[in-house]
């Protein structure tokens, strides 16, 4: 297995150390949890450190992509997350060439996360000046990412792209205590804004043009949620891998949104299908040697189906529930 | 009404998406307490007049000013409520309930704060005077195109909006849930608030409103229903594609 490329990425801040010293000792302490677990119950993935760090990942995944996807799937804007991927793709092979042409250690993912914020922005100008989220904009920044990626990657001399499987589909034994540390941050920054802007942000999915009427600055909204789409795509990428990272952020909300009868609710049920998928995927993918991305999303289509046809059986049941007809409505109490 | 300055002031606006101007040099005011219903034939501006008086467009000439603020600023729209065509049905099978969208209302006082417990029993109320209360845990695509234009104005009612602004309400409403839909509105008219209402149902405004504006890029004819009814604005601004009929106006 190829060793983990990150280094720390405390190197370029050194003021950071602290905060990341002790988020480091916490997901030691996780560690150090799940192996007296898994010792006590005699599960034997739990031997593995990196095992550790995989669940732990694979959980906050779990919570960030569908709480993200849950806001652009129902603004039918699913394809941005996809087209980020592939841009922080490019950001991975940008962060590799440079570390080899300048010897410098900075981990790619530090570069995916600036290439793809980048490029988020990029998106946002683009549908802010045509007035329109446009499929044709979207598909030329994703395949523009793939093949700048592609492109920097075969430049390279040194072997590099032997590695790049890892970041193509993810690969749950690379995921270091570093990179660990970098997705709490990730976590803590997504659900952090996502908590101090939830009105603004579902009153902008619900309703744009009300929203706009309403004083909310649409545009900033819009940029803020696909800002965030790009930490989130950055963070899911090691274990999903860039081709399948959407996925994570759009079948188990396309799952929720079966079962659920409100925002929240779907919310709350897009998360906690997650983490179905994440924590089975992951178990899956280390019992039966497969990819971890590629186990997790069919394990999430299996989860979406089953929803689906929950679905079909609870709206069969809820069948006198059906859609009454004005005159149910007709006696306002403001006169 | 009178010194108390207007909830809409638009002054020798004009505006237009292409070089050809779809409104030209329109002058309306609206006091507090009014209902004004716009009319005019399609592609007459009178969607593209609301949405400037909301500041959703740049005035290309004039100004626009709502709440004594220009437009543009966005300024004290907790005191705005919005309605428009419904296009719920067809474009949105996202999950949300009744509740859910009128709790929206009173996000803009809430700013980044949290929804308080007084902010949902106002919520709460504001369905009640809709007379869906008993919707409130629906979804909101589960409801029919009348439910839903109530759970609107709820919307707008839980916010404490004082001017409540319509776009085509009733496009896509069944007829009798479209006389419920207009009760409704004169009831909250009389309760003290002020109505914009943008309307292709002639007869329904010269009923209820208490204003008639008639546009066709131009304003043809602005004052009272009757007069508006009386008068031959309705055929300037429509041209031939109107005929009188016992039971009303037909375009």
């Amino acid at each position: 297995m190829t060793p983990p490329v990150s280094l720390p990425t405390t190197a370029l801040i050194p003021l950071l150390n602290a905060p990341v010293e002790l988020l480091s000792r916490l997901v030691g302490l996780w560690s150090d949890g799940l192996g007296w677990v898994g010792d006590r119950l005699g599960i034997a993935m739990l031997e593995y450190v990196f095992m550790h760090h995989a669940f732990l990942v694979g959980a906050l995944i779990a919570v960030m992509a569908p709480l993200i996807g849950t806001f652009l799937v129902h603004r039918q804007l699913a394809l941005i997350g996809d087209a980020l991927a592939h841009t922080a793709f490019a950001g991975v092979a940008v962060g590799l060439f440079v570390n080899s042409l300048l010897g410098t250690g900075i981990s790619p993912y530090v570069t995916a996360i600036v290439v793809a914020v980048i490029a988020a922005l990029a998106i946002e100008l683009i549908a802010e000046t045509t007035d329109a989220y446009n499929d044709v904009s979207m598909a030329i920044v994703l395949s523009t990412g793939f093949a700048l990626g592609a492109v920097l990657i075969s430049l390279n001399t040194g072997g590099l792209a032997v590695g790049i499987n890892q970041y193509l589909f993810g690969n749950l034994s690379t995921v270091s205590r570093e990179n660990a540390v970098l997705l709490v941050v990730l976590f803590a920054i997504v659900s952090l804004v996502v908590t101090i802007t939830y009105k603004q942000l579902l009153y902008v999915t619900f309703d744009e043009t009300a929203a706009r009427v309403a004083g909310i600055d649409v545009p900033w909204y819009n940029r803020l949620m696909t800002t965030l789409t790009a930490l989130v795509v950055v963070g899911a990428m090691q274990i999903m891998g860039v081709i399948l990272v959407a996925a994570m952020l759009v079948v188990p909300v396309a799952a929720a949104a079966q079962l659920a009868r409100g925002f929240r609710e779907a919310l709350l049920a897009s998360v906690v299908l997650a983490q179905i998928a994440v924590v089975a995927g992951i178990t899956l993918s280390f019992n039966y040697n497969t990819t971890a991305g590629g186990t997790i999303v069919l394990v999430a289509v299996g989860v979406y189906i089953a929803a689906v046809l929950a679905g079909k059986v609870q709206s069969r049941r809820a069948g006198d529930e059906v859609p009454e007809r004005a005159d149910d409505a007709e006696k306002p109490t403001s006169d | 009404m009178s010194g108390e300055s207007p909830l809409v002031d638009v002054r020798g606006l004009t505006f237009g998406y292409a070089a050809t101007p779809v409104i030209e040099d329109v002058d309306l005011r609206v006091d507090r307490g009014e209902y004004v219903g716009i009319v005019g034939p399609n592609g007459s501006g009178k969607s593209t007049l609301l949405r400037l008086v909301l500041g959703l467009h740049e005035p290309d000439a004039g100004s626009a000013e709502l709440l004594g603020h220009p437009a543009r600023a966005f300024a004290e729209r907790e005191r705005v409520g919005y309605v428009a065509q419904d296009v719920t049905e067809d474009e949105k099978r996202m999950p949300i309930t009744v509740s859910e969208v009128v709790l929206m209302g009173r996000f803009p006082h809430a700013g980044f704060g949290r929804v308080t417990e007084a902010d949902r029993d106002r919520a709460r109320d504001a369905l009640e005077t809709v007379g869906i209360g008993h919707l409130a845990d629906r979804k909101i695509t589960a409801l029919s195109g009348g439910q839903r234009q109530r759970a609107y104005i709820a919307r707008a009612l839980a916010g404490e909006a004082e001017l409540l602004v319509l776009d085509e309400p009733t496009v896509g409403v069944d007829a009798e849930s479209v006389d419920a839909f207009f009760d409704l509105l004169d009831g909250l008219v009389a309760d003290g608030l002020t109505v914009l209402l943008v309307e292709h149902d002639i007869g329904a405004v010269i009923e209820h409103a208490s204003r008639v504006v008639c546009l066709n890029r131009e304003v043809y004819f602005d004052g009272d229903p009757a007069a508006f009814a009386e008068s031959d604005a309705l055929d300037r601004a429509y041209g031939t594609n109107v005929r009188r009929e016992e039971g009303g106006i037909v375009t």
